[in-house]
């Protein structure tokens, strides 16, 4: 196995999609050909060094139907600091991050969440802690995050349809949440929960779903308390959109995007191996790890590439999809001496 | 007399009338398409060339389900101008589904055929899909009056692959489907009442045939 360096590249040295487009297109007006295209490198390196950017990405436009969130959160997530991770791409502008989701509990087309998530109830909001664990109970939102300093982390999301984004994310390591609770020597698997609400999910109404509600998933302890598991409440800046799985979701960018639980209303320790949603409804196809793989298939289509989202019309914008989406060097350890192929 | 000449002005534009509204998904694609090519917002979402390839396949699943359709109604409303928009819609059907192929390959594949024939080969939903497309085929050619009259008995024969292109063509919905079946549940509905209907009106025929 390649075990990559430590993508060292801070947040504050990815260039702004719109510096970075504005370059691209310098460099084309400017027709300098083939052997320009090694110049972008050395002057972005000159240029990003001599002004780095303190503050996290922030969007500062319209927000249809962002209403849900509390002032104490929406100026939480604002204090954010930069935190340790950054990708080396440009980010996914926030109108495609939050208009195309998969939340099936809002429906099943990309656009759907967006549009029935508008006035999804997140305030108040309450977790519950549960299993092998010294505290358990109920807390309120406001008590689960009020310990923990909020930092923004650029991660890449790669869905197992074979589309990625790269995502501003909003939050704290997932590790520190689990050592507030004190989970015992039994806790060897994490369960997490979505919201059970058909009322206000029409996706859990639907007859015909292949999945069953409540949504859950779960991670081995191990990959819980990993540095990169992240627990994530805002995007761009702001508090965490409903569609993007508001008020707390999980962030494990080196798995498919459903393992990334939305909406999360139960942590749970567990001593045996719990069983996701999308396991349940077809195992063959969705495992428990759902490591990112080029080289495990999905029955069903190729994961070797991804369309990284926006694409446009005339190009589909694909490109090489990395083992662990490319967090090998701060997970490959985690899965030594294991056959992806059979545990994927 | 006067619903005899309603029906006679309203089978006159009967067929330009249902041409334009089954051309209108396209007219409203490619008009999205514009706006997407010059960032414009649209209803294409953040990866248009997939909205692109499935809008088509959709229009190419319902076009055929209306062509299936044409037969039952006019034999229940006993309606005979409804025949006349029967080769059009077929043909419909083969035009968005040749668009959803064609938007496939270029938008998605970007034209790499060899990736093609490993999608084919690997992908169950593709081969079906693939098979729908190919059986199409001979029937679009075959649509024109000069072969029907050439094939006489074996035109019927040929057409009656339409069934089986139905079936294919579901099956591809449903194989590729991840996870709310509705849809391509309601369009099973829908075949399955249009066969049903034939299958009905079959065993009603061998009956009389049985008793003359």
């Amino acid at each position: 196995m390649l075990i990559k360096k430590p993508s060292d590249i801070k947040p504050s040295e990815i260039t702004p999609e719109s510096v970075y487009l504005q370059r691209r297109r310098l460099l084309q007006n400017a027709g300098l050909g083939l052997g320009a295209m090694l110049l972008p490198r050395l002057g972005l390196a000159a240029m990003e060094v001599d002004s780095p950017v303190k503050a996290i990405r922030r969007y500062t436009g319209e927000k249809p139907g962002q209403m849900t969130a509390p002032d104490w959160l929406q100026h939480k997530v604002a204090q954010a600091r930069p935190g340790r991770f950054g990708a080396e791409e440009s980010v996914t502008p926030w109108d495609i991050v939050t208009t195309h989701n998969n939340f099936y509990e809002f429906g099943t087309d990309k656009s759907d969440p967006a549009e029935n998530a508008r006035n999804f109830i997140t305030n108040p909001w309450q977790v519950e802690i549960a299993g092998h664990a010294e505290i358990t109970g109920r807390f309120n939102l406001e008590d689960i995050l009020k310990p923990h300093d909020l930092e923004e982390r650029i991660y890449r999301l790669r869905c197992v349809e074979a589309w990625s984004m790269v995502v501003p994310w909003v939050g704290f390591p997932l590790a520190d949440l689990i050592k507030r609770f004190r989970p015992s020597s039994r806790a060897k698997f994490v369960r997490f929960e979505t919201l059970y609400d058909p009322q206000q999910m029409p996706g859990q109404r639907s007859r015909f779903a292949a999945l069953n509600y409540p949504y859950q998933e779960g991670l081995r302890i191990d990959e819980a308390m990993n540095e990169l598991a992240f627990l994530g409440v805002g995007i761009y800046g702001n508090a965490m959109p409903p569609q993007n799985g508001a008020p707390l979701r999980l962030v494990v960018p080196w798995k498919y995007g459903f393992k990334s639980i939305k909406s999360i209303v139960k942590i749970e320790f567990l001593e045996r191996r719990p069983v996701g949603s999308w396991e349940r409804s077809n195992s063959k196809e969705y495992g428990f790890y759902a490591n990112v793989n080029p080289e495990v298939s999905h029955p069903r289509w190729s994961q070797a590439s991804e369309r990284r989202l926006p694409t446009s019309i005339f190009a589909s914008n694909r490109r090489s999809t990395e083992l662990f989406n490319g967090y090998q060097a701060e997970v490959a350890h985690l899965y030594a001496g294991m056959n992806l192929r059979n545990d994927y | 007399m006067t619903t005899r000449f309603v029906s006679i002005r309203f089978a006159s534009i009967l067929k330009p009338v249902v041409f334009f509204l089954i051309l209108m998904p396209g007219i409203v694609l490619v008009w999205q398409v514009y706006l997407a090519a010059n960032g414009q917002s649209n209803s294409l979402g953040a990866d248009p060339g997939k909205s692109v390839v499935q809008f088509n396949g959709d229009w190419a699943l319902r076009s055929l389900l209306l062509t299936l359709a044409v037969t039952p109604l006019r034999q229940m409303t006993g309606w005979a101008e409804l025949a006349r928009i029967r080769r059009m819609l077929g043909l419909f059907a083969f035009f968005y589904a040749t668009l959803h192929f064609i938007a496939y390959l270029a938008l998605m594949l970007e034209f790499r055929f060899d990736d093609l024939g490993a999608e084919i080969v690997q992908r169950p939903y593709m081969l079906v899909g693939f098979l729908a497309l190919c059986c199409l085929v001979p029937l679009a050619l075959t649509s024109n009056q000069w072969m029907i009259r050439r094939l006489k008995q074996r035109w019927r024969r040929l057409h009656q692959w339409v069934y089986v292109i139905a079936v294919l063509q579901i099956a591809h919905v449903l194989w590729l489907t991840r996870s709310d079946y509705t849809e391509p549940l309601l369009y099973s509905a829908v075949l399955a009442v249009l066969m049903g209907y034939r299958v009905l009106k079959y065993s009603q025929r061998q009956a009389a045939t049985r008793r003359s």
